[in-house]
């Protein structure tokens, strides 16, 4: 067997995401290599070999500075085309997925996705991931090589495990057509105020609030419990809330003490972020909504009758 | 414009979202319909060429033949026509076998945009968009959350794990829209009537050139082994308010010493 991890990076480090794949991958297989694509990169190798990386392959070159899919889907189709890797895992992220996807169509190679669990049985790669909204748990397999994986965030934590880390510059060599969509922008969020990471008591707002302006009931709520206002990405991408609030695949991770969802259909990049919460109530109109399937407390109701009454009785009983 | 729009049908989300204990299937008995997230592609679609002067709006699919009962959702809110492909031997497709169908029926209306919801509510994906792309040598932005179209050639933003990028792509080009993009419009009552008459093709594998050998389950490289429930949170109490709701959260924090 022999596997290649592709590690994301963003500034001067590698995703721990992708570090976590590494280190995991490098415990079922000693013949673990990573790729780090991108522009003036070869100084993270290091940092690949720390985790359990044998062969580090550099791809670094002026046209693969923006982190967009395509072009790093020639790299790595040409990389597991010249070097035969059973298996080709990733940590899921927006980026990611994409090149995975697409690799999936170039090698005619399978992919399973949301990944949380990776093992090896009878030499091959065997996977475990949920379904339907993680109402299922299913064994996944491959039929062929190469194994194409994107795993679910945060499924595997990076562990230190030292590998020979030799590095291999790779030449690249680009698509017509990979190179046609162009970054212009990249609008990056500055951290402002607490982070939502630190609050013991989170109230988090969904679609479901309906406004911008009806965020000030969840903020009345929460400064009434001690606690910050946290959002989905539905809400945020509507420009009602700040992207630092997120909570999710592409925001934050969090696990309070008590998290409350308000006007959230509990989709699973929601989920894989608040999941680790110690107690989840959830207020949500529709009784068959996503989230009462993980929540300690469902409410079915309307959170716009429900969240200033409970903002009250809180106030009334500090007081 | 013509824009071909890649739509699904899937399982309406509920309790009957669960695994047959007997068979270790997944239960699809339930009502199907029109995923939802791609109710946001189809708007996005037909203004596009509201505001643009025109042009056919096509739903592609491929799904067992009686799907076309939920593309008619997609011709009642405007699309023009479309195209299912439908065939024994596609059934079981996984993302290999499925991106290649699509993408040669695709091929054969060369549309100026490919537009994609942001996930299939049954597979939760998120991936097949760029493997289409792929397939039809065509720039992809996925995440979409505002787009433009101007001179040829579309500007596009949307979230990554760090924040906002701005992306731009010469057409034709495929891209995948944000559920937070625009709220789809509801199917007027002449749409609903007129739906049933647009154009619905059917195709085969043998229509698109494709061969049996390459979808289904004999072009797929993923397999299932086996099907479990999850672990549980442990159980969930659940409450409807009839006014007294909120007295009951506060209570359940009290116990636990929440507040
Ligand atoms: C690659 C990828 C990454 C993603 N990353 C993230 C992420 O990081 N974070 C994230 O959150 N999402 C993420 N998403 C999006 C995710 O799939 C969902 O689209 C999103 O979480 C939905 O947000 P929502 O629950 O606010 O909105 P909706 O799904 O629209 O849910 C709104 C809910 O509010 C309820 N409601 C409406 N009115 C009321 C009322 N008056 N009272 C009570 N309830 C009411 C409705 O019943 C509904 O259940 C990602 C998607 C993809 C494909
Ligand atoms: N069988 C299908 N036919 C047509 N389009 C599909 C099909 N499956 C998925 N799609 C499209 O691909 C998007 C993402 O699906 P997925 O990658 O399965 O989550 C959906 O929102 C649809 O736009």
């Amino acid at each position: 067997m022999s596997t290649l991890v592709f590690l994301e990076h963003h500034g001067s480090g590698i995703q721990k995401a992708s570090l976590g794949v590494l280190s995991k991958a490098a415990s079922l297989d000693a013949d673990t290599s990573a790729v780090i694509i991108g522009s003036g990169v070869s100084g993270l190798a290091a940092e690949a070999a720390r985790y359990g990386a044998a062969r580090v392959f550099i791809a670094d070159d002026a046209s693969l500075e923006a982190p967009l899919p395509q072009t790093r889907v020639d790299v790595i189709a040409d990389l597991v085309k010249a070097n035969g890797f059973a298996n080709v895992l990733f940590g899921a992220s927006v980026l990611a997925s994409d090149i995975a996807g697409a690799l999936s169509a170039r090698l005619e190679a399978g992919l399973n996705w949301d990944l949380s669990g990776l093992a090896v049985e009878g030499g091959a790669l065997v996977g475990q991931r949920s379904a339907l909204g993680d109402t299922v748990l299913v064994d996944v397999a491959w039929t062929a090589e190469p194994r194409l994986g994107l795993v679910r965030s945060g499924s595997f934590e990076p562990t230190e495990i030292s590998g020979a880390g030799a590095v291999e510059t790779v030449s690249v060599a680009l698509q017509e057509f990979s190179s046609k969509a162009k970054m212009v922008e990249r609008a990056h969020a500055e951290q402002t105020g607490p982070s939502i990471e630190e609050a013991d008591t989170l109230v988090a707002g969904g679609r479901g609030v309906g406004s911008p302006e009806a965020f000030s009931e969840l903020e009345a709520l929460a400064s009434a419990l001690g606690g910050a206002v946290a959002s989905t990405r539905a809400v945020v991408d509507s420009g009602w809330y700040p992207y630092q609030t997120q909570v999710g695949q592409t925001g934050k991770t969090v696990a309070p003490k008590l998290y409350i969802a308000c006007g959230i259909s509990g989709a699973i990049q929601h989920k894989v972020g608040m999941q680790s919460s110690q107690v989840i109530v959830s207020i949500n109109k529709d009784p068959n909504a996503a989230i009462f399937d993980f929540s300690d407390l469902a409410v079915v109701g309307d959170l716009h009758e429900i969240v200033p009454k409970l903002t009250a009785l809180v106030a009334e009983r500090k007081a | 414009m013509k824009i071909a729009v890649c739509v699904k049908e899937v399982p309406d989300p509920g309790p009957l979202r669960r695994i047959d204990p007997a068979t270790k299937r997944i239960d699809r008995s339930g009502d199907r319909s029109l995923n939802t997230y791609d109710l946001n592609a189809i708007e996005e679609a037909l203004r596009l060429n509201e505001a643009g002067g025109g042009g056919e709006v096509i739903l592609v699919s491929m799904g067992p033949e009686r799907a076309l009962e939920s593309l008619r959702k997609g011709l009642a809110m405007g699309a023009a026509r479309a195209v299912l492909i439908s065939d024994e031997a596609a059934a079981g497709s996984d993302l290999v076998a499925t991106s290649l169908v699509l993408a040669e029926a695709i091929k054969r209306e060369s549309p100026d945009l490919v537009l994609f919801g942001q996930q299939a509510g049954d597979s939760d994906g998120a991936v097949l968009w760029a493997a289409v792309a792929d397939r039809l040598q065509l720039p992809v932005v996925s995440q979409v959350s505002e787009l433009s179209i101007d001179g040829g050639k579309v500007t596009a933003k949307r979230q990554s794990e760090f924040g906002y990028d701005t992306i731009e792509a010469p057409l034709p080009a495929v891209l995948a829209v944000s559920d937070a993009l625009n709220e789809p419009r509801y199917p007027s009552l002449k749409g609903i009537m007129g739906a049933k008459k647009k154009p619905q093709d059917v195709l085969s594998l043998s229509d698109l050139g494709v061969s049996a050998d390459r979808a289904g389950e004999a072009g797929s490289r993923t397999a299932v082994s086996a099907l479990s429930p999850p672990p549980s949170r442990g159980d969930t109490q659940k409450i409807e308010d009839d006014g007294s709701a909120a007295q009951k959260v506060l209570e359940y924090l009290i116990e636990r010493k929440l507040v």
